[in-house]
């Protein structure tokens, strides 16, 4: 269901010496079924804006609207927004608690009331799509290395089985193997269900490879929100606020400069290599 | 949502106030406290207001600020006054029911009613106009003598500090983890009592994990940047009295001798 922001602000501790504006006028869509990616340096409001598309945060003023109804109208029901927008935070198995690792994941559909067969069938599902098999299901989340432990919590919001799927760093503080890995599990979930997922990230080459859009917030407010060949065509912009292109983007940039006629807008190793590739064979075939 | 809580919260301001040695503002909320005590009169008290009143004009922190912690105490002061105004014996003024209000009950809920509310807001002036750093550094340096009885000062006053630099890190850890489970559809406000503390539980272990992995984290760091207690370290900025301060030193002679002298002549 497509998400819509409109004049979105959001003010941390209003009144106080430490007041920040933190959201300014965000106008946002989100249609079914995109891949979107939020890249922004620390501060810039990111963690902020996705808080609020699941009602966590109360904007300061401006709406939020789901499925064409705004949720700060009375009597909405933001527990069945939650479920429906799933948001996996920064770091989340620091939220894990139980015993096992599959009582843990069975936590969020108990709370919205399902049957106990349905709660259990909802998590055996989550923890296969996150490639977690029934040998983990009794451990304690305790015993798992940090990659596992990640899946596990993800598990957590999978099994609610959200319409969109918000992952706040998700890849944060893993090893390239297992960033990987998770990023992969995303992407074929969002192939499989057709969800629409939403990577929030500080790393460009994670966001190039698999999203059809990026949004580049700064300062609290959208400074760009393209196509990712569209986004890196401002890559000295993008320095300018913290943030790189890819590093593809440089070398085809070099190559470029070095009188190689090739594409600039690969973002993507494979892109790049096929350009230079192909740029060679032209160069053969005129010699 | 949590963060309302103003017990050790720092205002940051370029004031007098601010700018004193923490062991002078330390001193002084401790003899104000005390003051409050010592004179039973109303003309005292009218003293302390004013005295209080210039001192938060100077410290140039909102007022509501100040107020904000007299919240936490709500109850207890109504519980108070309650008890002070109903239970105790003396001349009847007012009778409702079986209670009666007396002339001293009416009295001593009165003192008690503005002691306790100055007692906050006399604290709070302090905790706003000094950060945590400063105040555990001025009762380190002013409970120095203290060591010669083999009371570990430096020790407590470090404990002091980092479970002070804790709280905001707890209490910001606490809001993100209550945001996390919420969104996996936890509901911490509806049910009774036993709900509510069930309700808790997704909240509370990893809390407590975090606060555990955080403790040992920062133990090896300090160990690892040779951290070895309190014995023959220095420090980058040591406390020294100002001139400022001996003038506030001498401002509160003069407050207090104000308080002696307004309970002998106006004697009420």
């Amino acid at each position: 269901m497509p998400i819509r922001t409109e004049h979105l602000n959001y003010i941390y501790n209003p009144g106080t010496a430490y007041e920040k504006q933190a959201l300014s006028d965000i106008d946002l869509e989100l249609p079914d079924g995109q891949f979107v990616g939020i890249i922004g340096h620390t501060g810039s409001g990111k963690s902020t804006l996705i808080q609020h598309l699941n009602g966590l945060v109360r904007a300061t003023s401006g709406t939020v609207w789901y499925n064409g109804e705004d949720i700060y109208r009375e009597g909405y029901s933001m527990k069945e927004l939650r479920s429906k927008v799933g948001l996996v935070f920064q770091y989340p198995e620091y939220q894990l608690f139980e015993v096992d690792v599959f009582t843990d994941v069975c936590f969020g559909p108990k709370n919205l009331g399902l049957s106990k067969e349905e709660t259990e069938a909802r998590a055996s599902e989550a923890l296969r799509q996150v490639g977690l098999g029934e040998e983990y299901y009794k451990k304690s989340p305790f015993e798992l290395s940090g990659g596992q432990k990640r899946r596990a919590a993800i598990a957590g919001i999978l099994a609610m089985q959200p319409e969109v799927l918000i992952l706040d760093e998700p890849t944060a503080g893993l090893d390239p193997h297992g960033r990987d890995e998770i990023l992969d599990q995303i992407q074929k979930l969002h192939r499989e269900r057709g969800i629409t997922v939403v990577l929030v990230s500080h790393s460009m080459e994670d966001i190039a490879r698999y999203v059809e859009r990026i949004i580049v917030m700064e300062k609290g407010r959208v400074r760009f929100d393209d196509t990712p060949k569209k986004v890196f065509e401002h890559y000295r912009e993008l320095e300018q606020i913290g943030l790189a292109a890819p590093q593809v983007t440089y070398v085809m940039q070099t190559l470029r400069g070095a009188g190689m006629d090739i594409d600039l807008a690969a973002t993507t190793v494979e892109e790049a290599k096929a350009s230079i590739l192909n740029y060679f064979q032209k160069k053969a075939q005129e010699g | 949502m949590i963060r309302e809580i103003t017990i050790g919260q720092y205002y940051p301001a370029d004031s007098v106030i601010h700018r004193l040695d923490p062991r002078t503002k330390l001193a002084g909320t401790l003899v104000f406290i005390l003051s409050l005590f010592l004179f039973r009169s109303y003309a005292a008290y009218l003293v302390a207001t004013v005295f209080l009143a210039c001192v938060i004009r100077a410290s140039k922190v909102p007022f509501r600020f100040m107020v904000r912690g007299m919240k936490a105490i709500v109850v207890l002061l109504m519980i108070t006054v309650l008890f002070n105004m109903f239970l105790t014996p003396g001349e009847p003024l007012v009778k409702l029911w079986k209670l009666t209000i007396t002339r001293e009950g009416l009295e001593l809920a009165i003192f008690m009613a503005i002691r306790l509310s100055y007692l906050i807001i006399g604290s709070s002036v302090m905790t706003l106009t000094t950060t945590p750093n400063q105040l555990t550094d001025g009762l380190e340096k002013g409970l120095r003598p203290l060591n010669k009885i083999h009371v570990p000062v430096h020790d407590v006053a470090m404990i002091m500090s980092i479970a002070l630099r804790f709280i905001p890190i707890l209490l910001e850890e606490t809001d993100k983890i209550m945001k996390a489970q919420m969104a996996r559809g936890a509901d911490f406000e509806s049910g009774g009592v036993v709900q509510k503390a069930k309700s808790m539980v997704p909240l509370l272990v990893p809390l407590f994990i975090s606060a555990f992995r955080r403790a040992n984290d920062l133990a090896m760091a300090m160990e690892a940047r040779g951290y070895h207690g309190g014995e023959g370290r220095t420090k980058m900025r040591p406390l020294q009295y100002q001139k400022r301060d001996r003038i506030a030193y001498l401002t509160l002679v003069v407050y207090l001798l104000a308080m002696f002298a307004a309970k002998r002549i106006a004697g009420f």
